[in-house]
């Protein structure tokens, strides 16, 4: 499947509930996503990003329309689609190490093959120092840290991350965005990142979608042509912060109307 | 302030209240003696029924019966459970079924177990058996149901077969409710073993008791009751004990 986008998003709706009480959350999105590209979903709360994301993890299906992962429909969640949640989901029995390793567990992979992976991913994250603790000794930095890890030791072609760092004080969310980037120039993966911080899509995304509210349609995508390494206080950092911030307003008051 | 002597300080405090009042009793004489033996006699009493080895035959069968009814409760409360907390067609459909049935009090199929079974073990065992089960089922699979749906997200995402989510990720996030589960059987396999023994059985701690009552020997109903607090409490010690080792995760922030 070479020049065909990694993945297509064709006309994709989606609505909850029934008979009277259905709550259109999805209408009719198009979206394609290329191989190696960081594509941030950014909306108001209630847009249907997370829908939408969850449709192209396979943990829902959409109500009309497709999604397809080099051509092939989607048709449930597998291991070429990592999954990055906000309540970060590890699992709290296994430690570190079971944590990053239950992937390759799964895939059925060697001892030898996985300690190395583990201590691959864990240095990628610089947590090799705590590969014996539990997830309830960590702190939530670190503990996102592990599900980066856990997810990308699967060697998935696409990374799904759900407002990631939603639930993170703003010191390690720049922490873990810094690092994330970092990890992005090295592992090249086709990452959907879904996020109501304009900061972190500018800093992060190759392209930026911006969605309207209820239902979440596509309103405008952004290429944000920046270099790959940014400074978050760069005339043009400021610039595209503050077109999308007035782009993004117009939404977020038609809310409230 | 818990320290590794508050438990045998408490132990023997009460033992010493008792002495005092059936010793008190027995001096003052406010009822006859006989009705409220001393710790004394009571010890005289497991001694000898201890030393003839009337006391570990009752045990051990009322051990016995309690181990078979409670065993093959647990396992089909942990099969049904997981699978009914699992599947949410067959919970729609046996919810209804479970919820009219289980208030029923399990003594009052007692007699029909007797009359199904006859007064042998088969009978004692179907109706532990029968008791534990209901409890224990519906504890499991409410834990089963419970159980995040992002860790099974992240379980299948990670490329986990139906039957890894189940035996990595819900048997695992249910361990606690399972445990919990499980001792509330055990718990009331020692309450309803004696309701079972007192009707219609030739051993066991229920027929020992009523057979104190017979007799008129009111120490030998003591000690069956102390026998039954022992083996419960030691059953619960026990699986306070596995449920540390197997759930030290829980314990390690």
């Amino acid at each position: 499947m070479t020049g065909g986008p990694k993945i297509q998003i064709r006309r994709v709706s989606k609505a909850f509930g029934a008979g009277a009480r259905v709550m259109p959350a999805l209408a009719d999105v198009e979206l394609d996503v290329a191989e190696r590209e960081f594509v941030c979903l950014l909306g108001p709360s209630g847009c249907g990003k997370s829908t939408l994301l969850n449709i192209v993890a396979g943990f829902l299906s959409p109500t009309t329309g497709t999604v397809r992962v080099d051509g092939r429909p989607v048709t449930g969640p597998a291991p070429e689609r990592g999954v990055v949640f906000q309540e970060y989901a590890l699992f709290p029995w296994l430690t570190v190490t079971g944590n990053v390793e239950f992937g390759p567990v799964m895939q059925g992979r060697p001892a030898a093959e996985r300690r190395e992976v583990v201590a691959r991913y864990l240095d990628l994250v610089g947590l090799r120092a705590h590969a014996h603790k539990f997830p309830a000794q960590l702190s939530g930095g670190m503990k996102q840290r592990v599900a980066i890890a856990r997810a990308l030791a699967n060697t998935p072609a696409i990374v799904l991350m759900d407002e990631p760092f939603g639930a993170l004080d703003a010191q390690t969310r720049e922490t873990l965005q810094d690092e994330l980037s970092r990890i992005q120039h090295l592992e090249h993966k086709t990452i959907v990142f879904v996020t109501h911080s304009i900061r972190e899509a500018v800093y992060l995304a190759d392209r930026i979608v911006v969605m309207t509210s209820v239902p979440g349609r596509v309103k405008q995508i952004f290429t944000v042509k920046l270099p790959e390494v940014r400074d978050r206080f760069a005339p043009e950092f400021t610039h595209y912060e503050a077109e999308i911030t007035s782009v993004l307003r117009e939404e977020v008051a038609k809310v409230r109307e | 302030m818990r320290t590794a002597a508050t438990r045998p300080a408490a132990l023997a405090a009460a033992l010493a209240v008792w002495a005092v009042i059936a010793h008190g009793n027995a001096l003052i004489g406010v009822v006859n003696p006989v009705l409220l033996p001393t710790p004394l006699e009571v010890g005289r009493v497991t001694v000898d029924l201890a030393g003839s080895g009337e006391l570990p035959r009752h045990l051990l069968t009322s051990l016995g019966r309690v181990a078979q009814g409670f065993g093959l409760a647990a396992l089909a409360a942990l099969g049904l459970g997981l699978l009914v907390g699992f599947c949410v067609p067959l919970r729609l459909m046996l919810e209804p079924v479970i919820e009219f049935v289980r208030p029923i009090p399990p003594l009052a199929f007692l007699p029909m177990f007797l009359v199904w079974f006859g007064l042998g073990e088969t009978s004692k065992i179907v109706f532990i058996g029968y008791t534990t089960f209901f409890p224990m089922f519906v504890a499991i699979a409410a834990t089963v149901v419970r159980v995040d749906v992002v860790l099974l997200r992240a379980a299948a995402s990670l490329g986990a077969s139906r039957a890894d989510l189940v035996r990595r990720v819900v048997l695992p996030a249910a361990l606690p409710g399972i445990v919990v589960a499980l001792r509330v059987g055990f718990g009331l396999a020692l309450f309803v073993i004696v309701g079972a023994e007192f009707m219609g059985a030739d051993a066991g701690l229920g027929h020992l008791i009523m057979e104190g009552r017979t007799f008129f020997n009111p120490a030998q109903i003591v000690m069956g009751a102390l026998a039954l607090g022992l083996l419960g409490s030691l059953f619960n010690t026990l699986l306070l004990a596995a449920e540390r080792r197997l759930l030290r995760w829980r314990a390690a922030a």
